[in-house]
């Protein structure tokens, strides 16, 4: 099997606080992993780390183990991580939008690449809006606000700027939490198209969710890593006695 | 258990009198603060209003608004009429008639004509201040909100800053005449002989000399700039704090620089709360008469701003008149009489029109921001 992703023993710290412990975990390429636990069991923050946006905060820093990508350390202090996070593209928990047309928000990523050929500029929109299964709906009104655009419509534009960039990994974070039933369908069948281009890790709240759209399924709790499966295997015959609590209900 | 004792109202009862004298103590004193705020804006329309409008279209006296302002003359006719002439219209009178026909003749400084001279003023010092706070302090802020690690030294800068709020405003005006008015670097040829310091610049024939920028818009702006400071710069650190820390995540995650990050996705939505506070900032610059009393007003001047000067940046090294050290002028540092309160109410009603309109159109675009950036 061809890993994405090689995380070894990873020690995660917020200032003192240890967040993550000796997780370990190899994510297989073109699949979606699904990253499930009870609120501030880590798995945001797994997340975060392996496009290294949790550097910003003061205080975060990895602590021992490894991320590896392709073979890549990505916590060397020679990464440029402009560079990394284009590989390793991301969608939030809350669409954001920028304060931009709809094309504008699309091209951002190329054009603080520099790619000023409005051709390829169109290109580029529309492949990633195609891709996010937005196109037919946004069409005829690019040029307008992005604020605009429905919830769900608004998240599928967030997943369309990410994979604008073309990134191999594409980490997405609780993307159904803000949204209504039918539009999480949507994100969760465009997920399914995704899959074919991209390395997929999602972290959900949803248990079903997870069990209807990921090939592989982690469970996390208190910072550490109990369990890591197939999806099928983990829900239907899991091998650790708390992860049978979580997935049926007993607590979480 | 409940009965009907337990939920109806006792008619009477010392605890509910009680609390109808609280009540109407503090409404009495509430109304007490309404009476006196009406009085005031009352008198001031009162007796500013009749300066300013006229009962024929177009209803607004242009030249209170637009000529310079000019020394009135009051006299008597031959015929026992008493007029009130500006300076100009006095000279053309005495030129006609002859000087034997005033009689009682008498004259008052700066009260005749108009005042588009403070008026003139007043706009651009307050503009240019603005400018100048808006731009160091938004960049202040973008520093101490974006870039800064929270340590004690950083802490420190913002307690200085908060600090400099309560500095009197009387204090900035001794600071910028000081400063700016006697000690900032300028390059020219022949550096006076009061400049403290005078740096050759070789091959150019110039010199590097601190000797300021004497008394001029440029000095008044940047003093009244450094007074605002600190309020720009809190309520701007705050404004950009309260842009949610998802909109920096989603830049920062497609691979962007920080300061595109700021750039394009914190500054457009802490914008209207920038413009909140250089909208108190405004009425505050707007009004201080202290800080540019030494820096850049003068009590009359002939020439507006823009005239009588041979390239557009001499408008900064210029003198200017203020409205509110105008309406200072006019009530104390000439006799008070009837023929005075026309120039003196009029200047104060225009001065709260302007300052009333400058904060509006603030609004306004604060509210038209707020609409587009919704999220």
């Amino acid at each position: 099997m061809n890993h994405a992703i090689q995380i070894e023993h990873l020690d995660f710290c917020y200032g003192t606080k240890q967040a993550l412990f000796d997780v370990s975990m190899d994510i297989p390429a073109l699949q979606v992993t699904a990253l499930i636990g009870p609120s501030g069991c880590g798995k945001s923050t797994l997340l975060r780390c392996l496009n290294r946006i949790n550097d910003r905060i003061p205080g975060a820093h990895v602590t021992g183990g490894s991320i590896k990508i392709h073979g890549i350390d990505v916590m060397r202090p020679d990464i440029d991580l402009l560079k990394l996070r284009r590989h390793v593209g991301m969608v939030f928990q809350k669409y954001n939008p920028f304060a931009m047309s709809i094309y504008e928000n699309v091209a951002y990523s190329s054009r603080i690449a520099k790619i000023k050929d409005k051709a390829k500029l169109d290109e580029i929109v529309e492949s990633s809006l195609r891709d996010a299964a937005l196109w037919d709906d946004v069409k005829d009104r690019l040029h307008d606000s992005a604020f605009g655009l429905s919830g769900g419509q608004q998240q599928r534009l967030c997943i369309a700027r990410a994979i604008a960039n073309r990134p191999e990994i594409l980490l997405m974070d609780e993307p159904c939490a803000a949204l209504d039933p039918l539009a999480t369908l949507k994100i969760e069948e465009l997920i399914q198209d995704l899959k074919k281009q991209f390395t997929i890790i999602i972290v959900t709240h949803n248990m079903a969710q997870a069990s209807r759209c990921s090939d592989k399924t982690a469970f996390m709790y208190l910072g550490k890593l109990i369990e890591f499966d197939d999806t099928g295997a983990l829900f239907s015959n899991p091998k650790v006695k708390q992860t049978e609590q979580y997935i049926t209900g007993s607590f979480g | 258990m409940i009965t009907e004792e337990t939920l109806l109202r006792q008619s009477s009862g010392k605890g509910r009198g009680w609390d109808r004298v609280v009540r109407g103590i503090f409404a009495t004193l509430t109304y007490l603060i309404l009476f006196i705020a009406v009085l005031l804006f009352g008198k001031i329309c009162w007796d500013g209003a009749p300066t300013l409008f006229t009962s024929e279209a177009p209803f607004i006296n242009t030249s209170f608004l637009f000529d310079k302002n000019e020394t009135l003359h009051v006299f008597d006719t031959a015929a026992g009429e008493r007029l009130q002439l500006p300076a100009s219209q006095y000279m053309e009178y005495v030129k006609q008639h002859g000087e034997e026909a005033i009689f009682h003749h008498k004259s008052f400084s700066y009260s005749g004509g108009g005042i588009i001279g403070p008026i003139a003023g007043t706009l651009l010092l307050t503009a240019g201040s603005i400018l100048l706070a808006l731009f160091f302090g938004v960049s202040a802020a973008i520093y101490l909100s974006e870039y800064a690690k929270d340590s004690p030294f950083i802490r420190a800068v913002r307690l200085a800053i908060l600090n400099l709020a309560g500095v009197p405003s009387i204090v900035f005006g001794l600071f910028g005449f000081s400063v700016f008015v006697l000690a900032v670097p300028i390059i020219t040829q022949e550096p006076a002989s009061r400049s403290l310091l005078a740096i050759p610049l070789f091959g150019t024939g110039s010199f590097l000399s601190f000797q300021g920028w004497n008394s001029s818009l440029l000095a008044g702006c940047a003093t009244l700039a450094c007074m605002i400071l600190p309020v720009i710069i809190t309520a701007s650190e705050e404004s950009l704090k309260s842009v949610p820390q998802g909109f920096r995540d989603a830049s920062l995650a497609l691979g962007a620089t920080r300061w595109q990050t700021i750039r394009t996705s914190v500054l457009p939505f802490s914008l209207p709360g920038i413009l909140t506070s250089s909208l108190l900032a405004i009425t505050r610059v707007a009004g201080e008469t202290a800080p540019i009393m030494f820096t850049a007003a003068v009590a009359a001047k002939d020439d507006l701003p823009w005239e009588g000067i041979s390239n557009p940046f001499e408008i900064f090294s210029s003198q200017v008149q203020a409205l509110p050290y105008h309406i200072y002028t006019l009530a104390a540092r000439i006799p008070n009489s009837e023929y005075t309160q026309r120039a003196q109410f009029g200047s104060v009603f225009v001065f709260l029109l302007l300052v009333a309109i400058m904060s509006f159109s603030s609004m306004y675009l604060r509210a038209k921001m707020r609409a587009k950036l919704k999220w």
